[in-house]
């Protein structure tokens, strides 16, 4: 068992695991909001459009993607669970009626668009439709509740400051939603979706700033990690990223676009992680150092997520070069 | 208002048995969708087009429900066993999050090829997304298993205090996650998916069949019926009997790490010898039900079986009996009775196999109407009983947690109120009964619309987008 005993004696090669595993965490809550954020983006716009041809191509962009993007939520979860179980289980059941009001409305969402598809009659689709809507909606409004009570350490359910990040995140996936939607979509229906990315950005923007103003007001405690050189880079980017977002929409720079709106969500998870830090939990007064699980658990972990990550990606790289480009004339959900 | 620990475990119940309903087709289906995609494509068999479709089709839709559910187990860990979760945590934890990396990715992604691609990708790529989805679902079961068995048979860890809070410190992966309570799982658990999905298929086929052959009420592609019909019962010929061999050499295991629940699944009190094993155990009483003890029960039972089952053959061997061990029992009533369903139905899934078998020998089974009647009547009996089989193992685990470590009822989350467990309880009995109701629905509705036809093969490209995944007839 010398193996073992390596393992449990120091952390691997001597790296600094624990901050490791809190980058990696917070980067795959980031791309899970990057990825299902798009989907439900899609699912917000989708309550803009009559037209059944529309809404079908609207379904159709999101009907191979939407369940591997969904699965990086349960990495989160799963990647939380094994480096910082004691985290998980605060913090999940701090929230409780949160966490399951998350839930219910990802049932929603994830039910729709398969539902909405089994009958081709109005009022089943009327439902579905508004069902997809509600769904699309409320899952990154509660997620954006859910971050700021993390970040705040709040032990109430519903703050104004979570209502805030529920509804810039809300805007975010519409930025994400518009640029993903121009990459799968042509003609008319592309050109319309430009000003819905304009208005969403611009929502976006002032929804950012009122947050923020928000926590340097309401949390003293917050000031001083605010004004430090990282946030204020990061809120910096975010200003480069939108303009950025902005040009290349109107240039028809779709892949552009969507590259920016990716950095735009990376932008917004690190703003989090660097308010957090060296705190993971606040509200339990958990650090990073405190709450990682022991060595041996950690290098096991650290091995199989330098194994796995790699191909998932790859997992990534085959599905969306199989759908890329623009839906086809009569591909359906 | 529902005391937290009651509510908790209640909604976990809930949720999980809802859950698994939807990983079994999955499962199941894996290999039969891997033989009809395999077929299709080296024999452009139209045939194995239809079944590749039609089954894909129902899978996809299970996928999406056993989804959206299993994400509620997986938060539940940590919103209602919030305390199970910080101990176990460094050592539970992991087998989780590598199931999300290894399985839930591998299928998830490959799903959206494999349902939406054929048009899109060369026949190379779908085979091997085919493989992918399969093995995805396989490995979900792998991971989750890892983790289950290592709460119904500790090992490979130490307790430690950290932060004030008693936590499980793994010490030695390979005992710890290479439990032998993980192999027998593993098997018995992936062999009852194929063979329930082997007995939902060929009873569906079976009605079909009846309805050509003996009611005279003629169906559209018999032939693709009669094909399914045969492939489902090799299917269960191969199942069958391994499920109850295997399931004999499990029930070794579990006196040997769990004798309280042994005797619970026997209902044996005192500690005695030569125990037979009832297989039709006929409760004469409402205390027989609700109290059953095998030895004031009257049953048809195997001499000497129970005995068999514990020491791996010897019908003379001692079992320890419930009274020998302190505190608490498990509901002996649920697990004892759990248990006789799951023998009862294997048995009869054995018989149902040989039945078929020897009337396809024979040539007469198409023309067999108690053998349709009799498969159709035990298509959804597969998923049953590996309900009550799960229920043997959680309930009987009872009251512990993590067996000999943690009780359950220091497992629920500390700042739980009723109230709250309460509402997400009553929330999840409304929402899962809409649920089961909608995907029954739905798979009705796609079994009734029926395989692909003529037409839509020939032209797969126009065909998908008329009558893909949810059209419309
Ligand atoms: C088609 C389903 C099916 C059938 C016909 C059987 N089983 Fe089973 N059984 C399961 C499906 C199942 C299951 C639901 O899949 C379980 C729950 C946990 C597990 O690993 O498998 C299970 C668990 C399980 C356990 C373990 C309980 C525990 O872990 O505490 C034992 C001892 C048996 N079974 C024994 C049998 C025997 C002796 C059978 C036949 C005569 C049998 N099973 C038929
Ligand atoms: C999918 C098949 C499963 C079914 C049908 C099932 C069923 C149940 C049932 C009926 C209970 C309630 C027992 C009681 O409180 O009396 C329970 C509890 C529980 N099960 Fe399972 N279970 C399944 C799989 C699993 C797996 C794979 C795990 C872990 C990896 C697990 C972990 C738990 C936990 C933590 C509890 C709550 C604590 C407890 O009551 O002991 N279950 N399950
Ligand atoms: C009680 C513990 C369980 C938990 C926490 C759990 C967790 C999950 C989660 C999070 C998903 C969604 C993955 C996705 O997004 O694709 C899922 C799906 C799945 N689970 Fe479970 N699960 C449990 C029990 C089981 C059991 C006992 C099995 C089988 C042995 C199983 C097999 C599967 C499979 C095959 C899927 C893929 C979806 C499908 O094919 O229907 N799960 N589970």
């Amino acid at each position: 068992m010398t193996s073992v005993d390596t393992l449990s004696s120091g952390p691997l090669f001597g790296l600094p695991l624990p901050d490791l595993w809190f980058a990696l965490l917070f980067f795959i809550f980031g791309t899970f909001l990057f990825l299902d954020g798009f989907d439900f983006g899609v699912g917000v716009l989708f309550a803009t459009r009559e037209d059944d041809a529309e809404r079908e191509q609207f379904l159709a962009a999101i009907g191979p993607f939407w369940d591997g993007n969904e699965v990086w939520l349960v990495v989160f979860g799963g990647a939380m669970f094994a480096a910082f179980p004691a985290v998980y289980a605060n913090l999940f059941s701090r929230n409780y009626l949160l966490m399951f009001a998350i839930l219910g409305a990802l049932i929603l969402r994830g039910l729709a668009p398969e539902m909405y598809e089994q009958r081709h009659d109005e009022r089943w689709q009327r439902w579905w439709g508004r069902s997809f809507v509600a769904g699309s909606l409320a899952t990154p409004f509660f997620l954006g509740m859910f971050t700021a009570n993390w970040l705040l350490g709040s032990t109430s359910l519903v703050t104004p400051a979570g209502v805030l990040v529920g509804l810039t995140v809300v805007a975010l996936t519409v930025v994400d939603g518009v640029a993903f939607l121009r990459l799968k979509t042509r003609g008319d229906l592309r050109d319309d979706l430009r000003t819905d990315g304009y208005r969403a950005l611009v929502a976006y923007l002032m929804l950012v700033v009122a947050t923020l103003a928000a926590l340097y007001g309401l949390t003293p405690g917050l000031r001083a990690s605010m004004r430090s050189s990282a946030v204020v880079g990061l809120v910096a980017a975010t200003l480069v990223l939108a303009a950025a977002y902005a040009v290349a929409t109107h240039r028809d720079r779709y892949y552009a676009a969507f590259v920016a709106a990716a950095g735009l969500v990376f932008a917004l998870v690190a703003v989090v992680a660097t308010l957090l830090y060296p705190s993971v939990d606040p509200a339990a007064g958990l650090t990073v150092e405190a709450a990682i699980v022991p060595t041996l658990s950690l290098n096991l972990m650290s091995i199989g997520a330098a194994l796995l990550l790699p191909l998932v990606f790859a997992y990534f790289v085959v599905l969306y070069s199989a759908f890329s480009g623009p839906i086809e004339a009569g591909e359906t959900y | 208002m529902v005391d937290p620990v009651i509510a908790s475990r209640l909604q976990f119940a809930l949720t999980t048995i809802v859950h698994i309903i939807f990983p079994v087709v999955s499962m199941g289906l894996a290999p039969f969708l891997l033989y009809f995609t395999w077929k299709d494509i080296r024999t452009g068999n139209p045939v194995y087009e239809q079944l590749r479709r039609f089954w894909t089709r129902i899978f996809a839709v299970s996928f999406v429900v056993g989804t959206v559910t299993g994400i509620v187990l997986e938060f539940e860990f940590g919103t209602n066993f919030a305390a199970f979760a910080t101990t176990a945590g460094p050592l539970f934890g992991g087998p989780l999050a590598v199931e999300g990396m290894m399985a839930f990715m591998l299928e998830a992604t490959f799903l959206g090829v494999f349902v939406y691609g054929r048009e899109r990708v060369g026949d190379v790529l779908y085979m091997i997304s085919a493989v992918a989805v399969g093995l995805g679902t396989w490995l979900s079961a792998v991971w989750i298993l890892i983790a289950n068995s290592w709460m119904q048979n500790p090992r490979g860890f130490e307790m430690v205090t950290r932060n004030g809070q008693q936590v499980v410190h793994l010490t030695d992966p390979i005992a710890a996650y290479l439990n032998p309570r993980f192999f027998w799982m593993f098997v018995h658990m992936q062999n009852a998916a194929v063979e329930s999905v082997a007995l939902a298929v060929s009873g569906l086929a079976a009605y079909f069949v009846f309805r050509h052959h003996v009611w005279d009420n003629p169906v559209d592609h018999p032939e693709f019926w009669e094909t399914t019909l045969k492939i489902g019962l090799v299917a269960l010929l191969i199942s069958a009997p391994l499920q109850v061999l295997h399931g004999d050499m499990y029930a070794r295991h579990v006196y040997e790490t769990q004798p309280q629940k042994f005797a619970a699944m026997e209902a044996v009190w005192e500690t005695d010898s030569y125990v037979p094993e009832y297989l039709f155990a006929v409760p004469t009483s409402v205390s027989d039900i609700l109290d059953p003890r095998a030895k004031e029960i009257f049953g048809i039972g195997i001499p000497g079986g129970a005995s068999w089952l514990a020491s791996g053959g010897d019908p003379q061997a001692t079992i320890r009996g419930l009274e020998e061990f302190e505190g608490p029992q498990p509901p002996v009533a649920i697990v004892f009775w759990s248990f006789r369903i799951m023998v009862a139905l294997g048995f009869w899934f054995v018989l149902l196999a040989f039945w078929g078998g020897y009337r396809w020998f024979r040539g007469e089974l198409l023309e067999d109407d108690l053998l349709h009647k009799a498969l159709m009547a035990s298509s959804p009996l597969g998923v049953v009983a590996v309900e009550v089989g799960w229920v043997v193992t959680e309930v009987g685990r009872q009251p512990w947690i993590i067996q000999g470590v943690m009780k359950t009822s220091s497992g629920v989350s500390p700042g739980l109120t009723g109230a709250e467990a309460t509402a997400t309880l009553a929330g999840f009995a409304a929402l899962y009964l809409g649920l089961l109701a909608l995907y029954g629905y739905v798979v009705a509705r796609l079994i009734r619309a029926g395989p692909p036809t003529g037409a839509d093969l020939v032209t797969t490209e126009s065909a998908e987008s008329t009558t893909g995944v949810g059209a419309d007839d």
